[in-house]
């Protein structure tokens, strides 16, 4: 056994284990946690396979940012626990069939490729080349595919402004600051210098004593 | 003109860059530390620290227990028992300052009528449980006496501005 | 003397690469913590001139020992783990913010052949490491079960976010520039002299990475995940003893990893700032010059601190959401533009 195939072992023993997990633990942060692992370890996989970029991309992605934001959802939500006995039954039966058609279609997929001999090419597992597949990944999405990339980002960007108007209420009692206008201030717009003759004699003085104001 | 002003000023950090070059320059100024233990801070003669009694040059103690202190102390941090002396004078049995109380406003100086209790200079001192900040009448007479010199020197520089 | 001990562990196989590589990895991870020591040494005394005082220097000659005084009181401390706090999560916090800021060090190309990783996708590894960086201080938010620290840890991971994508934008302007991602090339493609260096047509770019580091490691003025005024001490305030040092340590890590990126990618890396050095014995190109403008740049976020007062918490989203990013957006089209014209015409960049 090679030290990649050893490795690839090691890292889909890892990765199993922790997407088991992703869906056993019962502490929600947990499951959170474990999903993480398991897209690490998808990495690393993925670089062991020579695709260094998606490897690297997917960390970037999704457990830089994406599994992020599920965490921060998960604290401000504050779920302690989920029911202590999880109605298993109920969700079997869906659950079995879906996962039964996953593995059909991958087991399709894998039944496919050996017949036509387009698995993995020969070089793509073994390390000992240097990874430089983010220039051709580059040429082929913004050269061969360009429109297509571009219609996903157009597509990407309509969802992202529906989903802005669809949960964005301004509230009519909301107020804005102009940061930019507070800060443009200058002294003359906020401050007048009245110049006034000094009082000075103490006549009407006993006008504003406390005993004219009824204070008993 | 003014808007173009404002834009560079704020698109050119200049405000930021001016604060910047203060704090640069404050850094090759002298700077203000004291170095304790090897320098001290000058005190003045209105120094308010450890307390003492004093006794008049005969040798005996100033103390009436007339306890204007025990009133005014606004912490409740002296305590005063009295007893008739067999010469049949007025004299304090009891004289505690409890340190851990005292919050060091001076009005039981201020109080006194005949000089006896006065905080002295001394603010150096510790205790490592509640009982050594607890000072009797005996402690604060020895303080009293061994720091004569200098509380004398302190009442007769501030004498003038009371 | 390398050399000859390169020679001698690959003249071994495979055993020996792996313990050539152990080394390298242990000549990297040993220096840095030291780096940190010297640096918190240095960030007290700079700011305390700064300030008119002078900052520690009782322990050894002129406090040159203080850091050491430091770890030594952290080591004897007690670590303090709280009640109902995830115990598990919350000694596994410290390591994920450690980790990632010591793994990230190995594709920085120190010097023309002194690193640990040639890797090609080299700046998004970095980026990568950087964006994982983000779980130790959440996890130690939400562990310690107090409301303190997961304020704190949710506001740092708000601006982390936030502050990542400014900082992606202003890379990829040195990407443009450079047509790579590999650390070593960036820099070969800034050789001789200064005024080939990529601060200069990325000038933009440059402020809004070196403010976005800032950001990024919670520094001041945007260290909100701490701000001692309202959340005591943020995500780390049931944190005790060493296991804050490790906090602590991540956080100067990523200080030095910052400032050791932005000078190999805007500051010319290991070059020289003029060409004529290069003939001088010691001065030419080499870590020497990298070390140099490291030096600098964590002076300036030393000199920061000093200067300003913290930001409030949606002024420093809207500095990073509304200006940065649109700032950077608009320079990446104007370096694109500009690229793509001297490839057209200029006959090259």
């Amino acid at each position: 056994m090679s030290f990649s195939a050893f490795l690839f072992y090691v890292l889909a023993a890892i990765l199993l284990a922790s997407a088991v997990r992703v869906v056993s633990a019962r502490q929600p942060v947990h499951a959170a946690l474990s999903l993480v692992l398991a897209f690490f370890t998808m990495a690393a996989l993925w670089i062991t396979l020579g695709a260094e970029f998606l490897g690297l991309a997917l960390v970037v992605i999704y457990v830089g940012a994406v599994m992020v934001l599920f965490l921060f959802v998960l604290m401000m939500l504050d779920v302690r626990q989920t029911d202590k006995t999880p109605r298993w039954r109920l969700h079997l039966i869906p659950a079995l069939a879906i996962g039964a058609l996953m593995l059909l279609e991958i087991v399709l997929l894998i039944v496919d490729g050996v017949k036509t001999k387009t698995a993995l090419p020969e070089s793509a597992a073994s390390m000992d080349k240097p990874l430089d597949n983010t220039r051709e990944l580059g040429k082929l999405l913004f050269e061969d595919y360009l429109y297509s990339l571009e219609l996903v980002g157009v597509l990407l960007l309509v969802g992202m402004i529906a989903a802005i108007v669809l949960t964005h209420r301004q509230s009519r009692f909301a107020k804005r600051q102009e940061v930019s206008e507070q800060i443009a201030v200058t002294r003359d717009d906020r401050l007048r210098v009245v110049s006034m003759p000094a009082e000075v004699e103490a006549e009407d003085a006993t006008a504003h004593s406390p005993d004219k104001t009824g204070g008993h | 003109m003014n808007r173009l002003q404002r834009f560079l000023k704020t698109w050119l950090l200049l405000e930021l860059l001016s604060g910047l070059g203060l704090t640069f320059r404050r850094m090759f100024k002298p700077k203000f530390t004291v170095h304790v233990p090897e320098e001290k801070t000058p005190q003045g003669p209105r120094f308010r620290g450890l307390h003492a009694q004093r006794r008049y040059p005969n040798g005996e103690e100033r103390c009436i227990a007339c306890k204007l202190c025990e009133a005014v102390c606004p912490a409740l941090a002296i305590t005063i028992d009295i007893a008739e002396r067999e010469d049949g004078s007025r004299r304090t049995t009891r004289y505690d300052v409890d340190l851990s109380k005292c919050i060091y406003c001076g009005l039981c100086m201020e109080s006194c009528p005949v000089d006896s209790i006065v905080l002295t200079r001394i603010y150096e001192y510790h205790g490592e449980q509640h009982s050594d900040l607890c000072f009797t009448k005996d402690m604060l007479l020895a303080i009293g006496d061994h720091y004569e010199a200098q509380i004398a020197k302190n009442l007769e520089e501030d004498a003038p501005y009371r | 003397m390398i050399q000859w001990l390169a020679d001698f562990f690959g003249s071994m196989g495979t055993p020996g690469l792996v313990i050539w590589t152990m080394l390298k990895i242990v000549a990297i991870t040993l220096p840095l913590p030291l780096c940190v020591a010297f640096l918190t040494l240095a960030e007290r005394r700079v700011i305390g001139a700064m300030q008119s005082r002078c900052g520690p220097i009782r322990v050894g000659p002129n406090g040159i020992l203080q850091p050491f005084a430091d770890v030594l009181k952290m080591l004897f401390k007690e670590v303090v783990i709280p009640a109902r706090a995830n115990r598990l999560l919350f000694r596994f916090a410290p390591l994920l913010a450690l980790a990632p800021a010591v793994a990230a060090w190995g594709t920085i190309p120190f010097s023309e052949n002194l690193w640990l990783a040639d890797l090609n996708a080299g700046l998004l590894y970095i980026m990568m490491m950087s964006s994982i960086g983000v779980y130790g201080i959440i996890l130690a938010g939400w562990a310690s079960n107090s409301r303190y620290a997961l304020l704190g840890s949710l506001r740092s991971t708000a601006q982390l976010i936030s502050y990542e994508l400014a900082m992606g934008f202003a890379l990829v302007g040195v990407i443009l520039l450079a047509n790579t991602l590999n650390l070593g090339d960036i820099v070969r493609h800034q050789a001789g002299g200064f005024w080939h260096w990529y601060f200069l047509p990325l000038f933009p770019l440059f402020v809004v990475y070196f403010i976005a580091a800032i950001a990024e490691t919670n520094r001041h003025p945007f260290d909100m995940a701490e701000g001692e005024s309202e959340l005591v001490a943020g995500f780390h305030v049931e944190y005790s003893g060493i296991v804050f040092a490790l906090f602590f340590l991540a956080e100067y890590m990523n200080m030095i990893l910052l400032s050791v990126l932005a000078a190999t990618l805007f500051l010319g890396g290991w070059m020289a700032p003029l060409p004529f050095f290069n003939e001088l014995p010691l001065l030419g190109d080499g870590f020497l010059w990298l070390a140099l403008k490291v030096a600098g740049l964590l002076f300036i976020f030393l000199w920061v601190r000093a200067s300003f007062p913290r930001y409030r918490y949606d002024q420093i989203m809207r500095l990073g959401w509304k200006v940065f990013i649109p700032l950077t957006l608009v320079w990446i089209v104007v370096v694109a533009v500009a690229v793509r014209w001297s490839a057209l015409f200029g006959g090259g960049a």
